[in-house]
């Protein structure tokens, strides 16, 4: 991989060091700002999350009355907002636990799909000899530029009403109910996920060793086991990468989940929920402190300890074009 | 706790149906791959021996079917892509060429329509003003963050804090900042950051998100925030690729750190600089999240994307709606063009 970071050796900052006094002063007062700036910009990028966790253990009363930083004058603390907003009845209360396992529900088999299908694809666009393969890569690259709102009305008729052509209905419609609205969510989530899933992994498999390759089809290996058994192992990297990248995505994302799973508990993800109550309850922000920290803690926590797989896929998705 | 767990049971059974559903079709395929060959291998052995014992002619060999195998590779992809992709485009482009309800085609009206509303034209000047602001400030913030930090003492820890807010949500980061800009009255104390500073400066508290056209820049606010954090990895990775010998000459020469930002560290991150300003003005240009959680695009905050969702799914206008996302498309497209431009020049240079 050409993404591998490599790092300046400790020699170039020691010779560059200025001989005279003003010199001296002057490149430390340089890095003084900078480093008064960089924790200024820190500060800026945490402070808001900070206020916000201090919040959501903080009682609905002085959450209403004062700002989250007289906890540190008078700490009061509660998980009361955790276990209203969790598992509270009201239909005010947030009922996120329901929504917590649909979040889960929609995330694990929307990452799962494109992993496998792209990987798939990417292998056959890759190593496998046919007419028109690169045409077929460039069409499938150039369909990441699509907005997903290109798709959102006609699939959501296709889901509703079936594909019917001059009359003849060829597919019927998917009619689902309550939870197996997750499936509609699941096949959406896949397909808006392939175009980049495949240039991702396609980026990786192609770098593979040609040699490595063909001494297996020498060997008689059929395309299928060298899939398998070579090329899967190599890249797992790669799929990680992917992986992390589409469940963010996914678990995050509003746009989809509020077409295709509709708003009830039976299906709406967590975003889904926070943003009507964030709508609709914008004041009671004892809920909506500790709502966000919910919705928030499983992304991070995936996003933290594979931060290293993340940073190379993003690296390999853009810098590589 | 009133939370009944077997309520939650059928969720858990259709998530068991999906990945029983995925191991079916996966497992299926790559058996299907395995068995198929296979099958044709030992066909074409008995073939041969038939043919060697019976001392008749040696079947054709034929040519290795390697299409097919491709084809079953390509099988789901293309599958899917089609229907959940191009084919759901071409038909949104057709409808907003129709009417509302996609029965009767109306021309260009819809289009003329988005130009003439009045309420639509503060939109796509709202979009403007996201795309040009966006990927500019944020690349901005990143760059400077990132050649600040380089070589620092904490500078994983200094990165993974600007980093973070890409983990979450645009529907989490909206209520976070939406609790900063929180308004109380004047008599009372405030809860909002943003307002005790005013107050505590001397000034009256305002309620930022109802006051237009400020309210879009705080809402840019947000965007900047989750995105700095892209910016600042890839440009310090790029930063870092810069081979340490010409860092070293420049050093020798005895070049400010002012100049060495200019003359050498700009020019050699270019590619990545361009990488991250295209990247973020495609997702700025889509940006929705922010605005329906923040505002739902009341007080003259909407954007395309917002719009072209109350459009097509709240008002039924399914004509409209369309034709706010060919729009979209479209802006998208020339940023890609020069993108590719960009690529190729590089290639050759």
């Amino acid at each position: 991989m050409t993404t591998a970071t490599p790092t300046v050796g400790a020699g170039a900052q020691a010779a560059g060091k200025p001989t005279t006094t003003a010199g001296r002063v002057r490149n430390r007062l340089n890095s003084r700002t900078a480093t008064l700036v960089s924790i200024v910009i820190a500060l800026l990028w945490t402070i808001p999350t900070f206020g916000l966790f201090i919040s959501s253990f903080r009682p609905e009363a002085e959450i209403k009355s004062t700002g989250w930083w007289t906890f540190f004058t008078d700490p009061q603390f509660t998980l009361e907002n955790y276990q209203d907003v969790l598992f509270g009845s009201s239909s005010s209360s947030g009922q996120l636990a329901s929504y917590f396992i649909n979040s889960l529900a929609i995330t694990i088999p929307s990452v799962l799909f494109p992993l496998a299908f792209a990987s798939l694809a990417a292998y056959a666009l890759a190593w496998i000899n046919f007419r028109g393969r690169d045409w077929l890569y460039i069409a499938i690259f150039a369909m990441q530029i699509v907005p997903l709102q290109m798709a959102l009305v006609p699939l959501l008729k296709f889901f509703s009403t079936g594909v019917t052509v001059a009359g003849v209905q060829l597919m019927p419609a998917w009619n689902l109910v309550d939870e197996q609205k997750f499936a509609q969510v699941w096949f959406a989530h896949t397909c808006f996920a392939l175009p980049f899933a495949v240039f991702l992994l396609h980026n990786f498999v192609s770098q593979l060793p040609r040699d490595l390759m063909e001494a297996a089809r020498v060997d008689g290996a059929t395309h299928p086991k060298i899939f398998r058994t070579i090329v899967l192992p190599l890249i797992t990297p790669a799929l990680a990468a992917f992986g992390i990248f589409q469940f963010l995505w996914v678990w995050n994302d509003l746009l989809v989940a509020l077409i295709f799973a509709g708003g009830g508990n039976e299906t709406a993800p967590l975003t889904v929920r926070l943003a009507e109550m964030a709508g609709t309850r914008g004041n009671e922000w004892q809920r909506l402190t500790a709502g966000a920290f919910v919705s928030i803690v499983v992304p991070l926590v995936v996003f933290l300890s594979l931060q290293r797989f993340f940073v190379r896929g993003l690296l390999a998705g853009s810098v590589k074009g | 706790m009133e939370f009944d767990f077997a309520e939650e049971q059928p969720k858990f059974l259709m998530l068991m149906y999906g990945l029983i559903a995925f191991v079916a079709v996966v497992g299926g395929l790559l058996l299907l791959l395995d068995v198929v060959p296979a099958w044709f291998a030992r066909r074409r052995e008995a073939q041969l021996v038939a043919a060697s014992t019976g001392g008749g002619p040696l079947p054709r060999r034929r040519k290795p079917r390697e299409g097919l195998f491709a084809l079953f590779f390509l099988l789901p992809t293309l599958l899917l892509l089609s229907i959940g992709l191009v084919v759901p485009a071409l038909r949104t482009v057709l409808l907003s060429f129709m009417d509302a309800g996609s029965k009767d085609w109306v021309g260009l009206s819809n289009y003329s329509w988005m130009f003439s509303e009045d309420s639509i034209v503060r939109v796509l000047l709202n979009t403007l003003i996201w795309v040009l602001l966006v990927p500019l400030v944020a690349t901005s913030f990143g760059l400077l963050y990132a050649v600040m930090v380089d070589k620092a003492r904490f500078e994983s820890i200094a990165k993974s804090l600007i980093f973070l807010p890409m983990a979450i949500s645009f529907v989490g980061a909206s209520i976070i900042w939406k609790f900063v800009y929180a308004y109380r009255s004047e008599d009372q104390d405030q809860i909002g950051l943003l307002n005790q500073v005013v107050v505590s400066l001397g000034g009256e508290p305002r309620q930022w998100l109802l006051d237009s056209p400020l309210n879009t820049f705080l809402l840019i606010v947000i965007m900047v925030w989750i995105q700095a954090g892209f910016a600042m990895v890839v440009l310090s990775a790029a930063i870092k690729a810069i081979p340490a010998d010409i860092v070293e000459a420049a050093r020798l020469d005895g070049v400010s750190p002012w100049q060495m930002f200019w003359q050498i560290t700009m020019p050699s991150i270019r590619p990545a600089l361009i990488v991250v300003v295209v990247t973020l003005s495609i997702a700025t240009l889509k940006v929705f999240d922010i605005v329906r959680t923040a505002t739902n695009g009341n007080y003259d905050t909407s954007v395309i994307a917002n719009e072209m969702y109350n459009q097509a799914f709240r008002y039924g206008e399914n004509g409209q709606g369309s034709a706010l996302a060919v729009f979209l498309f479209i802006l998208v497209i020339p940023i890609v063009i020069y993108q590719i431009r960009n690529l190729r020049q590089q290639r050759e240079g």
